[in-house]
């Protein structure tokens, strides 16, 4: 009875491949680069979409309120009355003001020339911005009671890394217009309200007395109950000018994170079909070489059926030649996209979350390209007569 | 009179269109076992063709073959498979050595489709080497070899199965004539122990070698120096 073992299919499979090391290693790097940027898309994806999809569950809630007007280009300042007009709507939970404290220029040292301020401001802000934006500080402390009376700021994350500001060990000044203020704390990144990672934050009082800004707030965030946030954006505009002398502005923040999300899954379907495409090209890459390899091997194949292999010992020897090297592709390449992901989150200050989903998914589509590239070969290798390919020879 | 262990009776071969060319016709043909027969003939005379229909490589299209005693037209294509992996054992002109291979895995792949396990293939292929004389080429890779030890190595491929029948098709043409002689010598031996070697050959010197000759002409059989049919 002819039957061939499997262990020894496999040492044909992969003695096969050893004598054609250049070949085989071109073809197992097509797959093992598809593969790689399928892993990384996917976990990518993973590690900076987690992050806005767990902001989007707690920032849903989020309204915030600022002056539609402005008078020579500067926003026109709320009523001083809005802020505990919208405290009073039963629905809203929390509420924060900030103010834009105009012509403050944010600076290191004198050195710095005024004017290059990178894009930040200076903000007033109250003690309960952090619980209203679901905001920690990721250094410090937050302003609290007694920084009304003391020069103290709280730097967005932003701001803290255009100053260069990354630890607080020892006690740190910076230059707000031509006032030293000490760093008191460091918020992280806030990405439903992108104006407060720019900002200098200081309190209301020290704006005041400092910089003598005592108007209104510029801008009110506020969180409602989850299943009362339409009402409440509707009922703000009446609630913050109660006279209708002016317009206000509303919006829902997290619509943001809803665009950006979008704009991410955009770009993650385009990429993997990207990876889609590179594991074709691959696939028909290792085709190409199979069929090659039968032509070239049509002597060997005569002699394993002159030996006494049947058909599908032929047909399995090339189909798991194939599959192997798919597979061997295949793990190289979930091995780079690890490895992309890893840099490419550290680079972007995200945790490393790779999907087991993305690993299955690419070493699944490797070894599916090894399979289906192999069977158009391995059946015409099964298919030759073994008397032509004897006679193919010599 | 010896058993038989080929049987071939009433045998032709015509390849299909375009060609329509009648290799065999009307051959009656019986080996019986130990026998050592050359079979010699012009070039196109179908001495190919003979030896691919005994060695169930090929099918005739017409008349019955029997390996022995059993009628091979009733065997499906995998069970010729097996008739191949158990009884027969092949040699060509052109080796077919496997390159990338030592010799003793060459050797041990001539077991390999029995489902023989791989140290027992080795142990076997080892004794084959020793028979053919190439016991100390063992560790080498096949593309070392000479010509000569080329062919023995795959002499060695094709007895480490202890097959009942060798089948060679001009297993010296591609050898110089002293060691095409070698190896004469060598296939003409393995009938001591009760092998039958069918040969194909140009080369009068390697025909005397057998005991038997047979001499075919356009697919016929014009001569047949023994025989019990
Ligand atoms: N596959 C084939 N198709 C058509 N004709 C063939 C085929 N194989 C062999 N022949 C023909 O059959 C005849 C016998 O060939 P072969 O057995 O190889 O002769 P020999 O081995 O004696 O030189 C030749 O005329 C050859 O052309
Ligand atoms: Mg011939």
């Amino acid at each position: 009875m002819a039957r061939l073992r499997p262990a020894d299919a496999i040492r044909l499979a992969t003695g096969g491949l050893r004598a054609r090391r250049v070949r085989s290693a071109l073809s197992a790097l097509g797959i093992a680069i598809a593969v790689a940027a399928v892993v990384a898309v996917l976990g990518i994806a993973r590690s900076t979409q987690a992050d806005l999809l767990t902001q989007l569950g707690e920032q849903g809630n989020l309204l915030t309120v600022a002056s539609a007007e402005s008078v020579n280009g500067r926003g026109v300042p709320l009523p001083l009355s809005a802020e505990p007009m919208i405290a009073r709507i039963p629905p809203v939970r929390t509420v924060t003001a900030v103010a834009t404290v105009e012509n403050v220029s944010v600076r290191r040292s004198r050195a710095i020339p005024a004017v290059q301020t990178g894009g930040m401001n200076v903000l007033a802000a109250e003690p309960s911005l952090p619980a209203a934006l679901s905001v920690q500080p990721l250094l410090g402390r937050f302003l609290d009671g007694t920084a009304e009376h003391y020069p103290v700021t709280v730097l967005g994350f932003e701001a803290a890394r255009i100053l260069g500001i990354g630890s607080l060990a020892a006690p740190t000044q910076i230059l707000l217009g031509e006032h030293w203020f000490t760093v008191a704390g460091v918020l992280a990144p806030v990405a439903v309200a992108p104006e407060i990672d720019l900002a200098a934050l200081i309190t209301f009082g020290q704006a005041g007395t400092v910089f003598g800004r005592t108007a209104g707030p510029s801008r009110i965030y506020l969180r409602a109950d989850p299943d009362q946030v339409a009402a409440v954006a509707a009922v703000l505009t009446a609630t913050t000018v109660p006279d209708g002398a002016g317009d206000v502005q509303v919006r829902r923040p997290s619509d943001l994170l809803v665009a950006r999300i979008a704009a991410k899954g955009a770009f993650v379907g385009l990429f993997l079909g990207l990876g889609g495409v590179a594991l074709l090209i691959a696939g028909v890459g290792i085709a190409n070489i199979m069929v090659i390899s039968v032509l070239e091997r049509r002597g060997e194949i005569g002699l394993r059926r002159a030996l006494g292999a049947r058909r599908r010992h032929v047909a399995a020897q090339f189909l798991l030649e194939s599959t192997l090297l798919a597979t061997i592709g295949g793990v190289l390449g979930i091995g780079l996209g690890v490895l992309a992901t890893a840099v490419a989150a550290r680079l972007g200050g995200n945790p490393v979350a790779i999907p087991p989903v993305a690993l299955a998914a690419g070493l699944g589509a490797a070894l599916l390209a090894g399979a289906l590239a192999g069977l158009y070969p391995a059946i015409r290798a099964a298919r030759l007569s073994p008397v032509e390919a004897l006679r193919s020879v010599g | 009179m010896t058993t038989a262990v080929l049987e071939l009776s009433g045998v032709g071969k015509t390849y299909p269109a375009p060609s329509t060319v009648t290799a065999l016709d009307g051959i009656d043909l019986v080996i019986g076992a130990g026998e050592t027969v050359a079979i010699t003939g012009a070039s196109g005379a179908g001495k190919s063709t003979l030896l691919s229909i005994l060695g169930t490589l090929e099918r005739p299209t017409r008349g019955t073959v029997r390996i022995a005693g059993a009628d091979v037209s009733a065997l499906s294509d995998p069970e010729l498979s097996d008739v191949r992996a158990t009884r027969l054992g092949f040699v060509f002109q052109q080796f077919f050595l496997l390159e990338h291979l030592s010799v003793l895995d060459n050797v041990a792949t001539g077991l390999l489709y029995r489902g023989v396990p791989a140290r027992a293939r080795r142990e076997r292929a080892a004794e084959a080497l020793y028979e053919v004389g190439l016991a100390d080429r063992i560790g080498h890779r096949a593309g070392q070899l000479s010509g000569g030890e080329r062919q023995r190595v795959a002499i060695a491929r094709a007895i480490a199965g202890r097959p009942a029948v060798l089948l060679a098709d001009e297993p010296t043409g591609n050898l110089d004539s002293a060691t095409g002689a070698e190896i004469t010598a060598l296939l003409a031996g393995l009938a001591d122990g009760d092998t039958t070697v069918v040969l194909i050959t140009h080369n009068a010197d390697v025909a005397a070698a057998m005991r038997r000759q047979v001499h075919l002409s356009d697919g016929r059989i014009v001569r047949d120096t023994g025989g019990e049919s």
